[in-house]
């Protein structure tokens, strides 16, 4: 199964944020979105994601297009992840991982025995099960991000779409997250993620796609599209690259 | 953190209970505790009971009536805030914020000046409530905005104050001797003058209506999160808004027809509800429903005994609500301060 954005025209009704955009995951890949503040990333993900109707073109997953699925179902397919914020009530984590369930169950419907068991697993699966009766706004960043993801994957759906997911986070927990990301890709989930740091896009993802004021500046494998000259490009910005003489690994240094 | 539902759906219903007592035993004629079972015990079975016809009739025709508009008045406005505060993600929100209140007033107000009779001024304000509501949806759909939230509780605040200067005006233009006060004693909220008829028309639409929002509890949860997020989820935000809207509604204006503006109750009981099942929907409803109830026939009975005339209800909510609201809106910049430092 594929998602996938053809020819898509994305902004909201008083504004066209970007034109001519194709973007395609597949799953068991992770896709990173780069790019500098403003040049449409968020738009473009909540376009793929249904929230947003693109302006032109079309989202289609698995051949089936966007436009024709219902939201319900849509949900089982594709899960958000936002960036992290802290709601206004506070609920616990329990309660929070349950409402991945809503598009499993119907209008009325309380949640059921498996809608609990598959809460308790995806707590597990992350190693936060001692949180679920925690209040969501009283743990840390960190926690709240895997809180988060366990969220999405309680929706068990195909592909898992997140907005910055280390923003915000500390250094360990940034490895964390994208260690999570890898492993969901792994057991074969589609990820696009979008991030302001080219070295999660290194450290995560398969391919990356770069995007400046609503225009495709590049796409392809993270090694190959990520190099200085076209960081240095892409924000407009000076940059370094340090290479690992021992591994081989590379990174970025901006400035 | 987390609080048990059932000891707190029990302290609930415990102030219901100590409210029902307090209400039929406590006036101007007091009825003794044996009186009020038996004359409540002969009405369930249907066997005349022993009790003087005076106490039957203050039981059954004087008190009786009040009692069950008071806890259906409170527990539809605890239902409405409640409900209302999840949708608009704010934990100081009203069930007036859509201007259901100030629709009531008007129509009311004009009920009155039209001499209408109370029957006429109950259907007015009703429907002012209503319609009022209404105005404020489908201006606000009509903006188009990237947050819809936003756009009706901007368009609730400019409509309410809208019908607030038609309220002005009526007054002003109303028999000072005759109108002017019956609309002044109306804005005031009463449950004094409630009978037995009063009953029918209240229930219908506040059991309808909070039937439909304690159905939909368990999505109200996801409803309180960002648009965006609500989406994703899986639920169709929009048509579920308005089923939302449309039950608060029917709810907050048939309470406002019956009893008049209290305000408060739908703001301060879902808050103590809160602090005693915590603020997962599913729980929340129901333990705001019977304690909306059973506070607001605690406020009544104090109204109706605390002093040689009635004090009128809106204005004894005000003097409890008030000092709430100011600790409330303490303790939530307390965790506003806390949130942003973590």
């Amino acid at each position: 199964m594929t998602l996938a954005g053809r020819d898509l025209t994305i902004g909201y009704s008083d504004r066209v944020v970007g034109r001519g955009l194709n973007v395609a995951l597949a799953q068991g890949e992770v896709l990173a979105l780069l790019g500098p503040n403003g040049g449409g990333k968020t738009t473009l993900l909540k376009t793929l994601l249904g929230i947003l109707n693109p302006r032109a073109g079309e989202v289609a997953i698995g051949g089936r297009s966007l436009a024709g699925i219902s939201i319900r179902e849509r949900a089982r397919l594709i899960a958000y992840v936002p960036q992290v914020h802290v709601p206004t009530f506070a609920f616990t984590v329990e309660s929070v991982v349950l409402m991945g369930r809503t598009a499993h169950g119907t209008l009325f419907s309380r949640p059921s025995a498996n809608d609990r068991a598959v809460a308790t697993r995806v707590l597990e699966q992350f190693g936060i099960p001692h949180l679920a009766a925690r209040p969501y706004t009283m743990i840390s960043g960190g926690e709240r991000q895997l809180v988060l993801l366990a969220r999405a994957l309680a929706q068990e759906p195909q592909f898992v779409v997140l907005d910055e997911p280390t923003a915000s986070l500390d250094f360990g927990n940034q490895g964390k997250v994208m260690r999570e990301i890898r492993a969901l890709a792994g057991a074969g989930h589609g990820i696009l993620f979008t991030t302001h740091d080219p070295n999660h896009a290194l450290r995560a993802a398969d391919r990356a796609y770069l995007l400046r004021e609503g225009e495709r500046i590049a796409e392809g494998p993270v090694g190959a599209v990520l190099t200085r000259e076209r960081l240095e490009d892409l924000y407009r910005a000076p940059v370094e690259k340090l290479t690992d003489t021992a591994t081989g690994v590379s990174a970025f240094l901006p400035g | 953190m987390t609080r048990a539902f059932l000891p707190g759906l029990t302290v609930a219903l415990g102030v219901l209970a100590l409210g029902l007592l307090v209400a039929f035993t406590v006036g101007r004629y007091p009825v003794s505790l044996t009186e009020l079972v038996d004359v409540l015990l002969a009405r369930l079975t249907g066997r005349p009971s022993g009790a003087p016809a005076a106490v039957e009739n203050v039981v059954l025709l004087v008190r009786g009536p009040r009692v069950i508009a008071a806890v259906m008045v409170g527990a539809a406005l605890a239902v409405a805030g409640t409900a209302f505060q999840g949708l608009f993600r704010n934990p100081l929100v009203s069930p007036d914020i859509l201007g259901a209140s100030s629709g009531a007033a008007l129509g009311a107000v004009l009920g009155i000046y039209f001499t209408l009779g109370v029957i006429g001024i109950e259907v007015l304000a009703f429907a002012g409530g209503l319609i009022a509501v209404a105005a404020v949806y489908v201006i606000g759909s009509l903006l188009q905005s990237r947050d819809p939230i936003l756009v009706l509780v901007l368009t609730g605040v400019v409509v309410g104050a809208l019908l607030g200067a038609g309220v002005g005006l009526v007054k002003y233009l109303a028999d000072p001797y005759n109108q002017l006060p019956a609309m002044t004693f109306w804005l005031l909220g009463s449950l004094a003058a409630t009978t037995v008829s009063d009953l029918v028309p209240l229930t219908v639409p506040i059991v309808l209506g909070t039937a439909v929002l304690v159905a939909l509890r368990w999505r109200l949860n996801v409803m309180s999160l960002p648009e965006d997020e609500a989406r994703a989820l899986g639920v169709a935000t929009g048509p579920l808004r308005i089923a939302i809207v449309t039950a608060a509604t029917l709810v907050t204006s048939a309470s406002v027809a019956t009893s008049g503006i209290i305000g408060w109750v739908g703001l301060v009981v879902p808050h103590l509800a809160r602090a005693l099942v915590g603020p997962d929907f599913p729980r929340l409803i129901p333990t705001a429903a019977v304690l909306g109830g059973g506070y607001l026939l605690l406020i009544d009975t104090l109204a109706r005994t605390a002093a040689p005339v009635e004090i009128p209800l809106g204005i004894l909510t005000a003097v409890i609500g008030t000092p709430f609201l100011h600790l409330a809106a303490g303790r939530h910049a307390a965790d506003l301060v806390v949130s942003t430092r973590s």
